[in-house]
């Protein structure tokens, strides 16, 4: 006893000193915020590492409000903590599926287009989609596509200008596909000519056999390895989004994208104002921000996404907008398809899809 | 004598408040998930739907395949080398470089296999230089056993090592003494000796390797599913937390099963 109680005591000294050093750290590191009123302050939560934090420095200096901004990592993350209702955001950046979700759960605000200047600079073909019809609740922030990776060295672009030919055998153990229950079966769905929203149980039902019929082609349902993989030429083909795909072709020239020819979805992430936000005003003073072409430009560089802001476009480099992996010409958007949300019957019954078709090919690849 | 107890009572209370915020609560949380669906009424049909539908069983099939030759090839590894340590001169120093790899961070070491384990990696080095050819050996299950056995094998060896380290020398000496072979030895003797060791050392290993989730993914590629990765969609993908814990508590029960047969018995003194 002689001994625990001086034991305990130097434990507890040297949490208390921890912890007044990290207070310390944190007071000398954080500028304090000076608005004093909420008034002044705009809660934004945003993905990780997507805006151009000059951008935030400039929206203080030409409209006065000071910025907290939050990140989050998955748009589960971002439902919950809105639905919570613990914390007030005045914009967040849900994707296209979560917007009419959150829309249907009564938590996005209607936007007001008498408050909103700068729609007009929006890309036509990204607007009013099933999942915001009129964009009653959303804005694009940024999109892209989804397509095929290859290297050159390997395989030509006429072996993969469909979705169909990925079941050719001469891709057997080569194909890395997208982790994620749609992302995983879009490329059944397009082979077979379906609607990546279809809710038809013969269709769902071919599609997940056909998607067992690509086992022996897989080499791995990956999410962000796949960029390295495909660097070091660990991989050969793989389905992508056309972010990653410039990622990687960045770092190897040998990596080429296209988009087969049925298309490939479209996904948007938008900015949306929830309906406990605190600060409306300042909401739409950050959005009306982010329309303006120049901006969107800046924003569009430093992100390296496809930007929706048709006339920031001219404010870009060349060598970006000129890009077809980040910029793909109209004609091979025109078939492209967007995710809807799906109601909770189908979202269960693909996610079972997704579940069994990931144990068949388990079960095909493995104890033979 | 009663303050004794008094006193015991009052010790124990850390522990006790322990197993019922972080065992007890989130185990009946559990059960209670299972045994509802998403309309929040009770119904069995979780269970019914693992049993039935075409995939839990073959998955479960799968899972325990799996844990199976990982604990085999661990314990095949584990028994000779914790014999060969236990009669070493400097053992500390040798288990101390056993142990050493358990401090690094589970994820640091598969993301390490990521880079060994690839094209342009070290072993695909060895065999182009030994005009053996580059391999993809990645993503295959191959892959997965092997990284899955060198991350489980010091919870196989360390137990194993400790009950051989109990044995009396006198023991195996007289053995030697009274003419028996090294390999008799060693079979009628250290490995009955033992067998505590090896069964602590199966379901250390064993257990957690029906579960692996991480490695199934990162190694295998998703192309390996077990019912942790199971677990695992069913939390975060699917949010169907309903079947999830359904698959938590199949676990619980396939656990509770391995730690009956592998209980010390016999120790009636």
């Amino acid at each position: 006893m002689k001994k625990i109680i001086p034991f305990m005591a130097m434990m507890i000294a040297v949490l208390v000193v921890l912890v007044l050093g990290q207070n310390w750290l944190a007071q000398i590191n954080k500028p304090p915020i000076k608005a004093a009123n909420t008034n002044q302050v705009l809660n934004i939560y945003n993905w990780g590492d997507y805006i151009d934090p000059a951008l935030l420095a400039k929206f203080t200096k030409e409209t006065g409000y000071q910025v907290n901004y939050d990140t989050f990592d998955s748009n589960q993350a971002l439902e919950t903590k809105v639905k919570q209702g613990g914390t007030h955001y005045d914009v967040i950046f849900p994707s296209e599926y979560l917007v009419s979700k959150m829309t249907q759960e009564g938590l996005l605000a209607k936007l007001d287009y008498t408050k909103i200047h700068g729609f007009n600079n929006l890309s036509k073909h990204l607007l009013n989609q099933q999942y915001d019809p009129h964009n009653e609740h959303s804005l694009p922030y940024f999109w892209g596509t989804t397509g095929i990776m290859y290297n050159d060295q390997v395989f030509h672009a006429n072996q993969l200008d469909s979705w169909g030919k990925l079941w050719n055998p001469a891709f057997k153990d080569q194909l890395l596909l997208i982790d994620g229950p749609r992302e995983m079966l879009q490329p059944a769905m397009q082979a077979l000519g379906y609607s990546l929203n279809t809710e038809n149980q013969a269709q769902i039902k071919q599609i997940y056999n056909k998607f067992v019929a690509l086992a022996p082609n897989i080499r791995g349902i990956v999410t962000d390895e796949k960029k390295q993989l495909m660097i070091n030429g660990d991989a050969n083909v793989s389905v992508t989004y056309n972010g990653d795909a410039q990622v990687v072709i960045d770092a190897n020239p040998h990596v080429k994208f296209l988009i087969p020819k049925e298309g490939g979805p479209i996904w948007t992430d938008n900015m949306a104002i929830p309906k406990n936000a605190n600060n409306k005003k300042a909401a739409y003073a950050f959005i009306n921000f982010m329309l303006n072409s120049k901006n969107a430009a800046q924003n569009a560089e430093y992100v390296a996404y496809s930007s929706p802001n048709q006339a920031a476009l001219k404010y870009l480099p060349k060598s970006i907008t000129h890009n077809p992996v980040l910029y793909p010409p109209a004609s091979q958007l025109k078939d492209a398809q967007h995710y809807n949300n799906q109601p909770l019957r189908y979202f269960n019954e693909y996610n079972e899809v997704y579940l069994d078709a990931k144990t068949q090919v388990s079960l095909n690849g493995g104890l033979k | 004598m009663k303050d004794n107890s008094r006193a015991k009572i009052f010790f124990a209370i850390p522990y006790i408040s322990w197993l019922a915020v972080f065992v007890i609560v989130p185990i009946g949380l559990l059960i209670y998930q299972s045994l509802t669906n998403v309309q929040g009424s009770f119904t069995l049909a979780n269970f019914h739907e693992f049993i039935t539908s075409n995939v839990y069983l073959p998955m479960a099939f799968n899972s325990v395949f799996y844990a199976l030759i990982i604990t085999l090839i661990t314990f095949m590894i584990s028994f000779p080398a914790a014999y060969v340590l236990s009669h070493l001169k400097h053992r500390q120093l040798w288990l101390m470089l056993i142990i050493l790899p358990t401090w690094i961070n589970v994820l640091l070491k598969t993301y390490a296999f990521l880079g060994l384990l690839s094209k342009s990696g070290i072993i695909n080095q060895l065999f182009s230089t030994f005009g053996l050819g580059t391999h993809n050996l990645l993503f295959n299950h191959v892959s997965f056993i092997f990284v899955a056995v060198y991350l489980e094998l010091p919870f196989m060896l360390l137990p194993i090592y400790n009950s051989i380290n109990e044995i009396d020398p006198d023991i195996l000496k007289a053995s030697r003494d009274l003419g028996a072979k090294p390999i008799n030895t060693l079979s009628q003797l250290v490995f009955p000796l033992s067998i505590n060791g090896i069964k602590s050392g199966i379901q250390a290993v064993f257990i957690p390797s029906l579960s692996l989730f991480m490695l199934t993914t990162l190694i295998g590629g998703n192309k390996v599913m077990t019912l942790g990765s199971a677990i695992e969609l069913h939390f975060i993908v699917t949010q169907n937390w309903h079947m999830g814990s359904t698959i938590a508590i199949i676990l619980i029960l396939a656990m509770a099963v391995t730690m009956y047969f592998t209980r010390e018995r016999g120790k009636r003194k």
